[in-house]
């Protein structure tokens, strides 16, 4: 990352499926902060196949909100701030749009190399869709013909201990070798090794001729009981680009603007949560979500560990439809405050993946429309905790992880009309246990401040701490095996101006303290009948706390949530929750 | 802002790139006149291999394997049972080939063939005249006539002489409408909600469908048709957009009606289509791809609550709008075509034209 003096002002843009967004900031008062954003329709996909225009009017747009002149009568982008104070000191890139790389991996043993592989596969926006390794019975003509089929926009290649043996490696190494020499030169795909290490000359020898480009990076299984994934993030970001850039016209141009430091998006969120993580220590973990388009992105820091999953079939454009692959229409309705067929989620759901840019225009597909959010978010949360490491602290096994904090972005979250809905779609999905604060970056900021950390390593720290999220609230989430409607959590709210607050919470009650956002209290939470708070049963937490747009939550719902099955209580609970955060 | 342009034209010049992924043989030559099911270019590119390790079949090193090879060479075909290589000693052991195929590499002790023998053909998808051809890859066909775009294709594509039996734009196709005075002809069918008539369709050797919607669970069936079928404008139950309609309704009995139903791609842009070859005197301008919204333009609306209607776009307002469900967005005012005049957030518009 750079030094903490860098550049003043710094244009940062995010190209993403659904919308380009020109994010400025600037430096007030001796601290950066959040300026402004112009944002527009992407235009990587047809009609338009280039990025150019959607940057063009995301700019323009900035423009207007700032009164600042930022692209010349060229169409150029002023690159350094001139005496009249048009133009920018520099420039980032971060992208998500274009289709989901196509992925082969190829490791030694399935369980072991293979396996790291995926996760670094899985760590951007791609696909696995052939695997190779020892435990493949398939003869080697079959696995390239595999490959061939597979056509994949990048090969990696997993194995082997550093120093250890190398002939089974070589083996694969041969078979992607004749894979991609019968492939056509303009159709070969990107290489990304990662293995033993003794082998990266040979590799880049017989590879590299073979490849449109060859990346290598430190052993993503350096000993069978260890997986490092670090390194290979960045190459495999590098990587991501490459292919991009001959994917997409205008990545390339746009590259050069950001002087080569352009970012895949959750890169770039993965490294602002590893940041924040190291920030707030290592006693709880930190989670950054995203609800994109193309995507649903997880990224989890804790101390000093970054775990990132990204779930392209559980985004919300294009490949929305492929939810119904995961989960059914019923699931879906069950988090609708009205009654709607099958059919109807059905309809909504083909329609949203034949036209991804497309917005909810009434009341019952913005309702909709959220429902998919909280179940595509639910699954994808399902499955990273599966994945998570062993030392994240745990209420229980069954339970997310204790976060400090969750930040979240997508446009479902960020577009919903209220913070009530925002924070509603949230908990229902996520059920965070303990205590929590949910953060909204309402700007879709993340990524932007993630590019931005490599011009200057305090913008992001100051442009968090000036106004640019939205605090949506601190939620207290008791975890308590008590029968329905037994008081498990007391809860006192002592506020600068002397006014208390007291509430108490039932098993499957839902209520709030408020604390407006720049107001500070004493809070004190006297868990009952040995509910757990996050700190042991029954234990009980005096401490300060800050305001928020919603103030503080008590969500006695269950963890998990028990969702009853009889369609018109559920709905109303449903209606009563959202009511509760004031609709 | 920019528009997603959807082409619903009663008569326009349409110019179609149809090119291979590799490297082949174009057929047609230029200016040469082709139907929509005639393949304009093939190539030779398998999925299927055979590897042959001459090297470990006779126990020796890979470098001193090239040497025992009987003159292989790539691009060489052989057939099965040829040897290929002949080991030294007293009891020599030749390797000989079990499938027959064409030599694609050698090298390192070892021979791969490919033995698919299979070929990529592309087809002309769109009736017209090549205008160019593209060496080695493909042709450019123009083609003067009506053009609808739809939102879905099940991937095939043929052609034929078209009939109307959707009279009106909210029709829905029954099965008992397949009879055999329609047999090989390309349908208008209206809105089909039953599996039914999807197979009677077929049934009676239709040339292509062309439908306003499909009940999505009849997705999968449409997929298997082994004719072409074109969704116009919703996955559901949704009467044709009434430009569309009047389009294709008034070309009844038309001659070369192509369905190309290649699916949505959305970034390729790659569009189901119908085109209607139509006598003309003068090349009609080309359609626009790409538009920015403006007062006057003709639009279609994409969600609900009036998902497939169209109007005119009347208004721009430069502040964001706020619409019922609370979301503000940047938005025009439209009439539509019933006269009501309400807001759309631009993005789920598109234009006409």
């Amino acid at each position: 990352m750079a030094s903490v003096i860098g550049s003043d002002s710094v244009l940062a843009l995010d190209i993403g499926s659904a919308t380009t967004r020109a994010i400025l900031f600037d430096v007030v008062d001796g601290r950066y902060r959040f300026i402004a954003i112009g944002q527009s329709p992407s235009t990587a996909h047809a009609p338009f196949n280039d990025i150019s225009a959607g940057i063009g009017e995301a700019i323009e747009r900035l423009e207007e909100i700032t009164g600042r002149k930022l692209i010349d009568e060229d169409n150029r982008i002023i690159a350094s701030v001139q005496e009249d104070g048009s133009g920018v000191d520099a420039i980032t890139a971060s992208l998500s749009a274009g289709e989901t790389l196509k992925v082969v991996i190829t490791g030694l043993l399935s369980e072991v190399s293979l396996e790291s592989a995926k996760n670094l596969a899985t760590s951007t926006y791609a696909r696995v869709v052939e695997s190779i390794s020892l435990n493949d019975s398939r003869k080697e003509e079959e696995q390239i013909d595999a490959i061939l089929k597979a056509a994949p926009d990048l090969i990696i290649i997993a194995g082997g201990t550093d120093d250890g043996a190398a002939p089974s490696l070589k083996k694969n190494i041969e078979v992607i070798g004749l894979a991609t020499y019968l492939m056509p030169k303009e159709k070969r795909p990107a290489i990304l090794f990662a293995g033993n290490q003794q082998m990266t000359d040979e590799v880049l020898k017989t590879l590299e001729p073979l490849s449109s480009s060859m990346h290598t990076t430190s052993n993503i299984r350096p000993s069978v009981s260890t997986e490092d994934l670090r390194t290979a993030r960045t190459a495999l970001a590098q990587a991501f680009v490459e292919i991009r850039k001959k994917q997409i016209t205008g990545i390339e141009e746009l590259n050069m603007w950001a002087g080569g430091r352009m970012l895949p998006s959750v890169f770039a969120e993965g490294r602002i949560i590893h940041l924040l993580s190291k920030l707030y220590g290592a006693e709880k973990a930190l989670l950054s979500i995203n609800l994109g388009s193309s995507a649903t992105t997880l990224s989890l820091g804790f101390g000093n560990h970054l775990q990132t999953k990204v779930y392209p079939h559980l985004g919300m454009g294009l490949s929305v439809s492929e939810l119904l692959s995961h989960t059914t229409a019923k699931n879906i309705a069950r988090w609708l405050p009205i009654s709607a067929s099958s059919q109807k989620i059905n309809d909504y759901i083909y329609t949203k993946a034949l036209y991804p840019n497309s917005i909810p225009a009434t009341k019952e597909d913005l309702l909709i429309e959220q429902a998919l959010g909280r179940e595509a978010l639910r699954l994808a949360i399902e499955s990273f905790s599966k994945e998570l490491p062993d030392d994240v602290p745990v209420l229980k096994k069954s339970l997310l992880p204790l976060f400090e904090v969750v930040l979240a972005g997508g446009s479902v979250l960020s577009n919903a009309p209220t913070f009530g809905q925002s924070l509603l779609i949230l908990l229902d999905a996520l059920q965070p246990a303990g205590i929590t604060s949910l953060i909204l970056d309402k700007n879709n900021l993340i990524p932007a401040l993630g590019t931005a950390a490599d011009i200057s390593s305090i913008l992001p720290v100051q442009a968090l701490e000036t106004g640019a999220f939205i605090n949506l609230a601190t939620v207290i989430a008791p975890v308590s095996s008590a029968r329905y409607g037994t008081n498990i959590l007391k809860a006192s709210l002592r506020r600068a101006d002397g006014s208390v607050s007291t509430e108490e919470i039932k098993q499957g009650g839902f209520k709030v303290l408020p604390l407006r956002a720049g107001e500070t209290a004493d809070l004190n939470l006297q868990p009952l009948r040995r509910a757990d708070i996050g700190l042991g049963a029954g234990k009980k937490l005096s401490t300060k706390v800050s305001g928020s747009a919603l103030g503080i939550v008590l969500d006695g719902r269950g963890r998990p949530l028990d969702l009853t099955s009889d369609d018109v209580r559920r709905r109303e609970l449903i209606k009563k929750w959202l009511w509760t955060l004031g609709g | 802002m920019l528009a997603p342009v959807s082409h619903n034209l009663a008569l326009t010049t349409i110019l179609r790139k149809r090119e291979l992924p590799v490297n082949g043989e174009v057929i047609p030559k230029l200016n040469q006149r082709v139907l929509a099911t005639n393949i304009i270019a093939e190539a030779e590119y398998s999925y299927k291999h055979h590897l042959i390790d001459v090297a470990r079949l006779l126990g020796i090193k890979p470098e001193d394997a090239e040497k025992k090879l009987n003159d292989i060479r790539v691009g060489q075909n052989i057939s099965a049972g040829t040897i290929i290589a002949t080991g030294g000693g007293l009891i020599a052991n030749d390797v000989k080939v079990k499938e027959s195929g064409r030599v694609v590499a050698v090298g390192g002790g070892q021979v791969l063939l490919d033995t698919s023998g299979k070929e990529l053909a592309i087809k002309a998808g769109i009736s017209g005249e090549i205008i160019e051809v593209i060496p080695n890859r493909g042709v450019v066909i123009q083609e003067v006539g009506a053009l609808v775009q739809g939102i879905w294709g099940n991937g095939r594509v043929n052609s034929g002489t078209l009939h109307i039996l959707a009279d009106k734009p909210d029709h829905v196709i029954e099965a008992s409408q397949m009879d055999i005075s329609i047999r090989s002809f390309v349908i208008l069918g209206g809105s089909c909600q039953d599996a039914e008539s999807l197979k009677a369709a077929a049934d009676i050797t239709v040339r292509g469908l062309i439908l306003s919607s499909l009940h999505p669970s009849l997705l999968g069936l449409a997929r298997k048709m082994p004719y072409p079928i074109i969704i116009t404008d919703a996955i559901g139950k949704k009467p044709m957009n009434a430009s569309a309609h009047k389009i294709i309704s008034t070309n009844q009995q038309r001659e070369n009606v192509t369905v190309n139903a290649e699916a949505y791609h959305h970034y390729t842009g790659t569009r189901p289509e119908v085109i209607i070859p139509l006598p003309h005197s003068n090349l009609p301008p080309p359609p626009r791809k790409v538009e920015s919204f403006a007062p006057d333009q003709k639009v279609r609306l994409r969600r609900r609550p009036h998902a497939g209607a169209t109007g005119i776009l009347v208004e721009l307002p430069s502040a964001l709008q706020t619409l019922p469900n609370g979301l503000r967005v940047v938005a025009g005012k439209v009439k539509l075509t019933s006269g009501e005049e309400i807001t759309v957030p631009l993005v789920n518009l598109e234009v006409l034209g």
